[in-house]
């Protein structure tokens, strides 16, 4: 058909699809209300990382070729996850780079490849978004996002021009927390330690919110400060700026 | 733990340990604090840091694309100014190569500058087996060295050790010192030991030195320190031999000035270290001081088979420390943990390189993929790819234990197979959604005890994205 609107893949993640499919909502609402087309390809599962870091190449770019051309159609492919963002965009091409069949395909893919707040800001010249919420929340740059894809300041401008909400940054914001995809669960004592120290961080900025980029992170951080009693609502970026709250209890937290 | 028995098999029960150390958590969380605000403050000063990276990183992959032109070149510059070049290919040759000097210079003692070469071949415990005594000279080798401890850092090696211990154990070992002194302040204990190293500078026969570059065009060897003790190892005694590793070559001393413009920037924050100091042979027939012999035992021990392999970029590391200074998982073990002579993400690279797959298999799996490593290494090594191809080498060995191994294909089928996906994970999801719906989240779940022994797991939804964007009338494929 016929507009001018931007056709968008969204890769929803695995994280999104299984656990939090409020996020993909927010999400694609949020690409539609900045003026695009969004579309859910059937044929995506994950984004390959848990094989591809975990040293299983094979398997990592058999996901590529199988998911590649799911995407392809589309003007702009976008994930509400900088480290599956990152994943397209950097390391898709690099593991079908040997390829002739998938190399130039996977480049070409990842280079319309945006992590969400990125997209909206950089590519789609949005500067606020119209959605309110009460609250003082601290934001944690997900490693992956800040690092591979130089994702920091676009999900603050957004977020600034939210009616009634504060936000603020940790005292070590660079610092990991602990999640790093199945190191969590291969080495537990160390992530534990390491959420520990970013609950702690979290809770002496006296925010009452908990927002990131990415689900991973936010379900590390949720269960780490849910398993210490703490009334900080955890929730995804792409919620908050969504007005989508009512959708789903915070992370980590029941419907009573 | 010495450098000859490598604890990295036992990574997980070594970092369990020091996670409830808690004099070494209380160290951690002071020292990763100071490394890291120098080290930002240090690059921010400098408007070309950034540019200087760069050129340091470009410098040393044109050494290691031309490594045996520039090693013939080093040996015949030290050659000529009357020096010796020792080739060793394993750690074993480079201690008899030390070894075989010290022997013919008549040697009872040594004094040692700090050298991590020195820890990677286990020399302070060969040379005493061989009824030599070597005494190290920086102030936290000689702390360590007192207490029989490995280093915990490559450039802070007792920065674990708590200052009130430090006191204890210099109370322990200087019986000759009056027992009511003071011993509480930095500067008192740095004064003593000091005090009781002057004498052993003096009567020592041979000094030992790293270095932290070769100059090719002049056969100097360079080291950086901030004690001095360095210069009083290598120009007082008769002999100086400095241990080396070959990947340490530079073309010109332009090229090294260029380096040590990042490399104290990175690994205290310093413009410069208070001392540089190149030593260019034996001293001449003018020269007022400086040994009487020179010696570069120039070591490999595995060195160039990485060349032209995927870990080639790890041989540009310059041991300047930041990588384990910003590192979150160093951050919360330290050094020790890692269970050989080379700590944090530069060590989870270099030891499986060093001490094979098998022993070392842990540390580059033991990585969150952070990045930070990565964005502040001088030289621009790309750490987290190295620990990846490196996971990807130990998954070919099949390292990891089965039941990973095979849940990993289990999920990668599925993973590549769509529509089997969803039917796989449809009722698990309806069944943890209606289990978790009313706390949100589960304390503790069947095969799920490495994520719940640290924090609850957030319950799922109940249906996936994908079955609800459907049931919505959500857009498929097929774009206009």
């Amino acid at each position: 058909m016929t507009d001018a609107r931007p056709n968008v893949a969204l890769f929803v993640t695995c994280l999104v699809d299984l656990f939090r499919p409020a996020v993909g909502f927010a999400a694609a609402k949020l690409l539609e209300d900045a003026g695009c087309t969004v579309t859910v390809p059937r044929s995506q599962t994950c984004c390959g990382q848990p094989a591809y870091n975990s040293g299983d190449r094979a398997d990592a770019a058999a996901i590529v070729r199988r998911t590649l051309p799911a995407l392809e159609p589309f003007d702009h492919v976008v994930a509400p996850s900088g480290s599956c963002a990152a994943m397209l965009r950097l390391h898709w091409p690099a593991l079908v780079a040997d390829e002739p069949d998938y190399a130039d395909r996977a480049a070409a893919v990842a280079a319309r490849t945006w992590e969400l707040t990125a997209f909206l800001t950089d590519v789609c010249g949005l500067d606020s978004v119209d959605a309110a919420y009460d609250g003082v929340a601290a934001y944690h740059d997900s490693c992956s996002g800040l690092r591979e894809l130089g994702v920091r300041e676009q999900p603050r401008r957004l977020l600034r021009g939210i009616a009634g909400l504060t936000v603020k940054d940790l005292g070590a914001p660079e610092e990991c927390c602990g999640f790093g995809g199945l190191f969590a669960v291969k080495y537990p004592d160390i992530s534990g330690r390491m959420v520990s120290d970013k609950a702690d961080d979290i809770e002496a900025s006296g925010a009452d919110t908990l927002l990131a980029g990415d689900l991973g992170c936010l379900m590390n951080m949720a269960g780490r400060l849910k398993r210490r009693g703490s009334a900080i609502r955890v929730r995804h970026v792409a919620e908050v700026l969504a007005g989508a709250t009512g959708a789903a209890p915070p992370i980590g937290e029941g419907e009573s | 733990m010495s450098a000859d028995a490598p604890t990295s098999h036992r990574f997980p029960e070594n970092a369990r340990a020091a996670l409830a150390d808690e004099t070494l958590q209380r160290s951690l969380a002071s020292a990763k604090v100071g490394f890291r605000v120098r080290r930002s403050e240090a690059a921010a000063r400098l408007p070309e840091f950034e540019i200087l990276r760069d050129e340091a990183r470009d410098i040393k992959n044109h050494v290691l694309a031309h490594l045996d032109l520039y090693l013939e070149a080093f040996e015949t510059r030290v050659t000529e100014r009357g020096g010796h070049v020792h080739w060793a290919r394993d750690a074993a040759e480079a201690r008899g190569a030390v070894l075989a000097i010290c022997r013919a210079a008549g040697a009872r003692t040594v004094t040692k500058g700090k050298s991590m070469i020195s820890e990677e071949i286990g020399l302070n415990a060969f040379l005493e087996e061989n009824g030599i005594e070597p005494v190290e000279t920086d102030l936290g080798e000689y702390i360590i060295q007192l207490r029989h401890e490995a280093p915990s850092h490559i450039i802070a090696p007792a920065f674990h050790v708590p200052k009130a211990e430090v006191a204890a154990t210099f109370r322990k070992h200087h019986t000759a010192l009056d027992p009511a002194r003071l011993l509480e302040q930095p500067r008192q204990l740095l004064e003593e030991a000091r005090g009781v190293l002057r004498d052993r500078f003096l009567a020592a026969d041979v000094g030992i030195t790293g270095a932290n570059f070769l100059i090719a065009e002049t056969g100097a060897t360079v080291i950086v320190t901030n004690e001095g003790n360095g210069d009083l190892t290598q120009t007082l005694p008769r002999v100086h031999i400095v241990v080396a590793s070959l990947e340490k070559v530079v073309p010109t001393l332009e090229d090294a000035s260029t380096i040590l413009r990042v490399l104290a920037r990175s690994a205290t924050g310093q413009e410069f270290t208070s001392y540089t100091t190149f030593s260019t042979g034996p001293r001449r027939g003018e020269d007022l001081d400086g040994p009487h012999e020179f010696h570069v035992v120039l070591l490999d021990n595995g060195r160039s088979d990485l060349v032209g392999t995927e870990l080639q970029d790890v041989l540009r590391c310059i041991r300047c420390g930041a990588c384990m200074n910003h590192c979150p998982v160093f951050g919360v073990i330290g050094g020790h943990a890692y269970g050989w002579v080379y700590p944090g993400p530069i060590g989870a690279v270099l030891s499986p390189s060093l001490i094979g797959v098998e022993e070392a298999h842990h540390l580059p799996s033991a990585s969150t993929f952070c990045g930070r490593c990565e964005s502040v290494c001088p030289m621009r090594i790309p750490l987290p790819a190295l620990m990846r191809h490196l996971r990807e080498r130990e998954f070919e060995k099949k390292i990891p234990p089965a039941t990973q191994r095979w849940g990993l294909r289990i999920w990668a089928f599925l993973a590549k197979r769509p529509r089997l996906y969803r039917l796989a994970t449809a009722v698990p999801l309806r069944l943890l959604g209606r289990l978790g719906r009313r706390s949100g989240r589960f304390r503790s779940l069947p095969m799920a005890g490495g994520w719940t022994s640290q924090r609850d797991l957030p319950a799922p939804q109940g249906p996936s994205f994908q079955s609800l964007w459907d049931r919505a009338g959500g857009r498929r494929e097929k774009p206009v």
